[in-house]
């Protein structure tokens, strides 16, 4: 039990370094600039619910979708040695697709919610078969073989429903994207928690991570031991299909709106740093999934902060690319290196004097 | 004293996280000396060669070059007190010429004219009798011609300390001794160079002295007309070399039809020809040829590793299709492949996660071998196989070269396989090692699993195989058993003396 | 046999990616075929009955705004109003420029162009003067001179910006606290909206709460005004560039129990018009609407038909704005977006 303890903290913290240090810096940063930044309080919304509210629910409330994507794209990272890159497009055709099943039927009920859900889903995981099949079975580079549905993806979203933005109001749909009456905690993040668990689970009851991670590291290996390594990339894909029909879902439902072109617009950079800045290599191999989540709350801090500093909004991206150079420069292996190194040199010199001093 | 010492390193130490792999190592190199750099995987002879090459900083120790205490921070550093290093992978740009290969980089001002650059270069390659011409390009030179330019490289640096890093092991007979010949000539000159080498015979050809290291500890300093080879051998393994010489022939093993456990008839794949071959349980048999033989290429269509196109292939009597790896691993096939860092290890997973890895794909993707469960195997095999790990969560790809290949054993032993096809597993490890490993293809032949072993070396086949099937430009044309199992016949065979085709 | 079936299965989804980039790209492509054209010169009028019309427009996917346009143009210059309408669509000025020029050599009577770039057109507009095509521009300028074509039905971004700052000073607020949120900075519409406002914070008339571009997107609009609630600055007035990001606002308010609408502590203004925007004022959850008309159908319609002269070669669209406490259902059915 200690032993394991320790092994969390040794090996498990290594890669979680500089995400944890990065939330810890904003966070002493915040509190130093204003003390109430991270101050909850429990408001009655205009739905006669108690719901809890601040900067920080706002935080890890608006980084739910991201937090999801990052999940899939840490999957498909490892497996593929490369990024999707239509991610945001595939989420926009997602939500296209749940909207569409919604307004089809007259009324809005809850069995209605589901079957939409559930198209949005394998709609979603349709297009990533698609990508996913560029890649492992053409061997096309990833980003290369995405770019095509990061091209015409918003144009398909936009043919799903036509041009206008429409709207869908509904109770369950509202309770989606916000509250569920009596429960204080935002759904959005309760469904992240669900995902996390989800893949908690497949994580213990399947092989998928041990397979994703040797195909990711050493695919000729993997294969050579009976690994079906283009099954493996091709699933990686597939899964980040449903995980970009679940944020799609809820950034249709946040609003009750589908606006195919703004979307979850730009998001794959923002999920693809979060995967970097969660310590996983972008070539493939081994990953921690908690790192990419991790990395998702990060980017959302930083923008909230940025926010609450009025900083104009045109300028967020210039700050949010210097903190982020300088999150992806340090955890670069030429610093951790060269951190190792410096920290071995202080311990010996340290240890030095005592070791001579016994013998 | 007599001789001068060009080189002189005293208690150097090294420590790594949690290993100490350097203690209180000395190592004297004198002019005009060809020094052997000796010792099994880890016993610590690369970390040496770092720490003397600036890669590695010591961690306590005092370097003398010339007699002046020196300090090695850099690879520059090294090179600025005129020592050089050739390493075993050619680190040269095989698209630029001879010339530009030699002076790349060195050169005083950035705009040197071409000619004159050649010229400089083919005299020197003359001097030292190297068969390239400056213009050249260095990629159409052979490996030897391409190494003895990165010594010739080396050597113009000014060097006096010259290490060769397994410079020979990817050459053949004739260009090690022409290798030799160029090394002979730089002793002449007074260059020391510390040869760092697995083959027993090139020591003795061309080295004066051996110095042994072993687990990170100095044994000794040897003149090699002293030491004799098997001597040498029990150095570096610490054994006594009773155990070495215990395993002497294999026993004649007679096997009916009905022991038969796998065969094959015109198996062919995208990279092996058609061809007919038969195991039977308990039998250790061995594939031999030179390299490019189709050696390789016949045990993996077995396996299914390359894609194979024909043959029908029956398992204890059965008719079974085998196509892919899975194929063979539920038909109890396992397979350790050629290139360990290519198709063996998966470097940045746990030993063991390496270590369950063929088992988890067996029990399939549903059916998870629990952490506990897994840690046991683990733990189980490690010890076992005396698998040398920091523990078992190390990554597979910080263990040496011989501990990574028993992980890879471990593998395909805890699938428990009942034809278990080991390719070249002996190479590249350390002689300790090869001896476990050649006792374990034994036992697990005692045990009724048949094995086909392949190895360059024929000596370390002869003592394994009852059996040896020779190949020849990708076709079988012998097969040995009995009394035939001699150096003299399979090289014979393999050679084409008085091949009997099929 | 697997790897056939992949390709077959990429085969069939090119395709089918290619048909969706069809849909969207041009719903009609012109006939470039010269063969057709019976001679440009002489003006076709007479010949067949039905006045023929080319349409150079941005493709209906780029903005509800768009598709409205579209909708419009076709539906005037329809078989059953004597017309025989061409369309092309793209968003790129160089097919646009192929396309017009294809129109002239069918030879089309009118051309009517919404360009993709302010450049490069005074080489097509010649021909088509040569060729006796009479041009008329809608929604966007072009760098030409006057004289290349007949009138150019534009809307002015400004005066639309002016008639919703005027009609929130109108409300007679004892202060204005306002949340600005804009569209994508440098685009026609968020400079229009963006400078009546401005003059309002510059002559200290209201007060700038703060102003954040959402580069129109939703769920950016409702993370600013977020971090406005959070950080407990008080405020009474969203200004938001588009019905979308309004949205967003108002559920930031939602969440927040900060009520909005007529009579309530926000007032909510949006702009665009779409159907669901204006249902929302006659439910007076919000309380102004602007509009930047894409409707210039009718009015060029009138002008060829020789109904209407035109004073000006400049013809400024009237723009519309909404209240919540005028707005009517009929409102909603003529001029919103949408459905």
């Amino acid at each position: 039990m200690k032993d394991k303890l320790k092994n969390i903290f040794k090996g498990g913290l290594g890669q979680l370094t500089i995400p944890i240090i990065a939330i810890l810096l904003l966070i002493i940063f915040n509190l130093i600039r204003d003390p109430s930044f991270f101050r909850i309080t429990v408001e009655l919304n205009n739905d006669g619910n108690k719901v809890l509210a601040g900067n920080l629910i706002s935080i890890i409330n608006a980084a739910s979708e991201l937090a999801i994507l990052a999940m899939g794209m840490t999957l498909v990272t490892a497996a593929s040695g490369g990024q999707d890159i239509s991610v945001g497009a595939m989420a926009a055709i997602a939500g296209s697709a749940f909207v569409k099943v919604l307004k089809s039927g007259g009324s809005i009920n809850g069995l209605l919610v589901i079957v939409a859900f559930l198209v949005a889903v394998l709609v979603a995981m349709l297009f990533g078969a698609f990508n996913g099949t560029l890649v492992s079975v053409f061997k096309i580079q990833p980003m290369i073989a995405t770019l095509i549905l990061f091209t015409c993806g918003r144009s398909i979203a936009y043919w799903i429903n036509g041009g206008a933005t429409p709207t869908v109001d509904s109770g369950i749909v509202k309770a989606i994207g916000g509250f569920i009456p009596g429960c204080p905690i935002p759904t959005p993040v309760i469904i992240v928690i669900a995902m996390a668990v989800i893949f908690t689970l497949v994580f213990h009851f399947t092989s998928l991570e041990l397979f994703t991670q040797s195909v990711g590291i050493n695919g000729s290996a993997a294969r050579l031991n009976g690994i079906n390594a283009t099954w493996i990339k091709l699933l990686s894909f597939i899964i980040l299909g449903a995980c970009v029909a679940v944020a799609g879902t809820i950034g249709v439902s946040r609003l009750g709106l589908i606006n195919h072109e703004t979307l979850l617009l730009d998001v794959e950079m923002d999920t693809i740093l979060a995967v970097a800045i969660g310590g996983n290599s972008l070539g493939g191999g081994k990953f921690k999934m908690a790192g990419s989540i991790l990395g998702a709350y990060v980017i959302h801090i930083l923008t909230v902060t940025l926010y609450a500093m009025k900083v104009p909004s045109t300028d967020v991206k210039a700050y949010k690319a210097i903190v982020i150079i300088i999150l992806v420069v340090i955890g670069s292996p030429v610093i951790k290196k060269w951190f190792a190194k410096t920290v071995a040199r202080i311990k010996n010199n340290k240890s030095k004097v005592p070791v001579k001093g016994a013998q | 004293m007599a001789e001068h010492c060009l080189l002189e390193m005293r208690n150097i130490n090294k420590l790594f996280p949690g290993v100490k792999a350097l203690s209180n190592v000395d190592f004297t190199l004198r002019e005009g000396e060809i020094h052997a750099l000796m010792g099994e995987n880890g016993a610590g002879k690369s970390t040496l060669i770092k720490v003397l090459t600036g890669v590695y900083q010591d961690d306590g120790g005092e370097i003398r070059v010339d007699g002046q205490k020196i300090a090695i921070r850099s690879p520059q550093d090294a090179q600025n007190n005129g020592i050089s290093t050739v390493y075993q992978e050619i680190t040269l740009c095989p698209n630029l010429s001879v010339a530009e290969n030699m002076f790349i980089g060195r050169d005083k001002n950035a705009l040197v004219h071409k000619k004159q650059r050649e010229k400089r270069a083919n005299e020197l390659l003359n001097e030292l009798g190297i068969p390239a011409r400056g213009s050249q390009m260095l990629g159409n030179c052979s490996l030897a011609v391409q190494q003895m330019v990165a010594i010739a490289r080396a050597v113009d640096l000014n060097c006096k300390v010259l290490i060769l890093d397994e410079p020979t092991s990817s050459l053949d007979d004739k260009e090690v001794n022409v290798l030799f010949g160029l090394m002979r000539d730089l002793k002449a000159r007074g260059v020391g160079i510390i040869f760092v080498t697995h083959f027993l015979e090139q020591v003795y050809e061309v080295c004066d002295r051996i110095t042994v290291l072993r687990n990170g500890e100095l044994v000794g300093e040897y003149l090699t007309e002293e030491l004799p080879q098997v001597q040498l051998v029990a150095k570096m393994i610490g054994k006594d070399l009773d155990e070495l010489s215990s395993f002497g022939e294999v026993e004649e093993k007679h096997f009916s039809d009905e022991d038969i456990f796998y065969d094959a008839k015109k198996l062919s794949s995208s990279a092996a020809l058609p061809f007919n071959f038969t195991i039977h349980k308990g039998e250790v048999n061995g594939f031999t040829g030179l390299l490019g033989s189709g050696r390789s290429e016949s045990v993996r269509a077995i396996f299914g590793a390359d894609k194979v196109n024909g043959g029908n292939v029956t398992i204890n009597g059965k008719k079974v299709k085998i196509t892919k790896p899975i194929d063979a691993m539920k038909n109890g096939i396992g397979y350790l492949a050629e290139d360990r860092k290519r198709d063996g290890i998966i470097a940045d997973l746990s030993v063991r996660e390496n270590i369950i890895l063929a088992l988890q794909v067996m029990k399939g993707f549903f059916r998870p071998i629990s952490r506990s469960e897994a840690e046991s195997f683990a733990d189980e095999y490690i010890k076992v196989l005396n698998i040398k790990t920091a523990s078992r969560e190390t990554p597979i790809g910080s263990l040496s070269g011989g501990n990574q290949q028993k992980v890879i054993l471990a593998r395909w032993l805890l699938t428990h396989p009942d034809y278990l096809i080991l390719d070249e597993p002996t190479r590249g490890i350390d002689v300790g090692t090869k001896l476990e490993i050649q006792k374990l293809v034994l036992k697990l032949a005692e045990d009724g699993v048949a094995v086909t072993f392949i190895s360059s070396e024929i000596e370390e086949m002869l003592r394994t195989c009852s059996r040896l099937i020779v190949m020849r430009d990708r076709h079988i044309v012998g097969e040995l058993t009995g009394s035939d199992l001699n150096q003299a016949q399979v090289m014979k065979t393999i050679a084409g003396g008085e091949a009997d085709e099929g | 046999m697997k790897k056939k079936l992949g390709s077959l299965l990429l085969a069939g989804t090119l395709c089918v990616s290619l048909l969706f980039s069809a849909c969207t790209g041009g719903g009609a492509t012109p006939a470039t075929d010269p063969g057709t054209s019976g001679g440009g010169d002489t003006p076709a009028v007479a010949a067949a009955g039905a006045i023929k019309v080319g349409v150079v427009n941005n493709p209906p996917s780029e903005s509800g705004y768009r598709e409205a346009n579209v909708k419009d143009m076709e539906a005037v210059f329809s078989a059953d109003n004597g017309y025989e309408l061409k369309t092309f669509y793209s968003l790129k000025n160089d097919e646009q420029l192929q396309a017009a020029q294809g129109f002239i050599t069918e030879g089309v009577d009118y051309l009517l162009v919404s360009a993709a770039e302010t450049t490069g057109w005074d080489e097509v507009l010649k021909n088509a003067q040569e060729a006796g095509v009479k041009v008329y521009l809608f929604d966007r300028m072009i760098d030409v001179d006057e004289s290349l074509y007949e009138a150019a039905v534009v809307s002015d971004m400004s005066a639309e910006g002016d008639l919703a700052v005027d009609w929130l000073l109108s409300q007679n607020l004892p202060e204005y606290n306002v949340i600005h949120i804009q569209g994508a900075m440098g685009s026609d519409a968020q400079i229009g909206r963006t400078g009546a406002l401005d003059a309002q914070f510059a002559s200290g008339k209201m007060n700038k709460v703060v102003q954040q571009t959402a580069t129109w997107d939703e769920a950016e609009a409702k993370k600013i005004v977020e971090s406005v609630i959070n950080s407990g600055d008080s405020f009474n007035v969203i200004y938001a560039e588009n019905d979308g990001m309004a949205k967003g606002a108002v559920a930031a308010l939602d969440e927040h129990g900060i009520t909005h609408g007529v009579g309530k502590d926000v007032i909510v203004m949006g702009f665009d018009c779409n159907k669901w925007a204006l249902r929302e004022l006659l439910a007076q959850n919000w309380n102004y609407d602007g509009q930047c008309s894409p409707f210039q159908a009718q009015v060029i319609s009138d002008l060829i038909q020789g109904k209407t002269t035109a004073s000006s070669k400049k013809i400024i669209n009237e723009e519309k704005g909404f209240d919540a406490t005028t707005i009517t259902q009929a409102d909603i059915d003529t001029y919103g977006l949408g459905e």
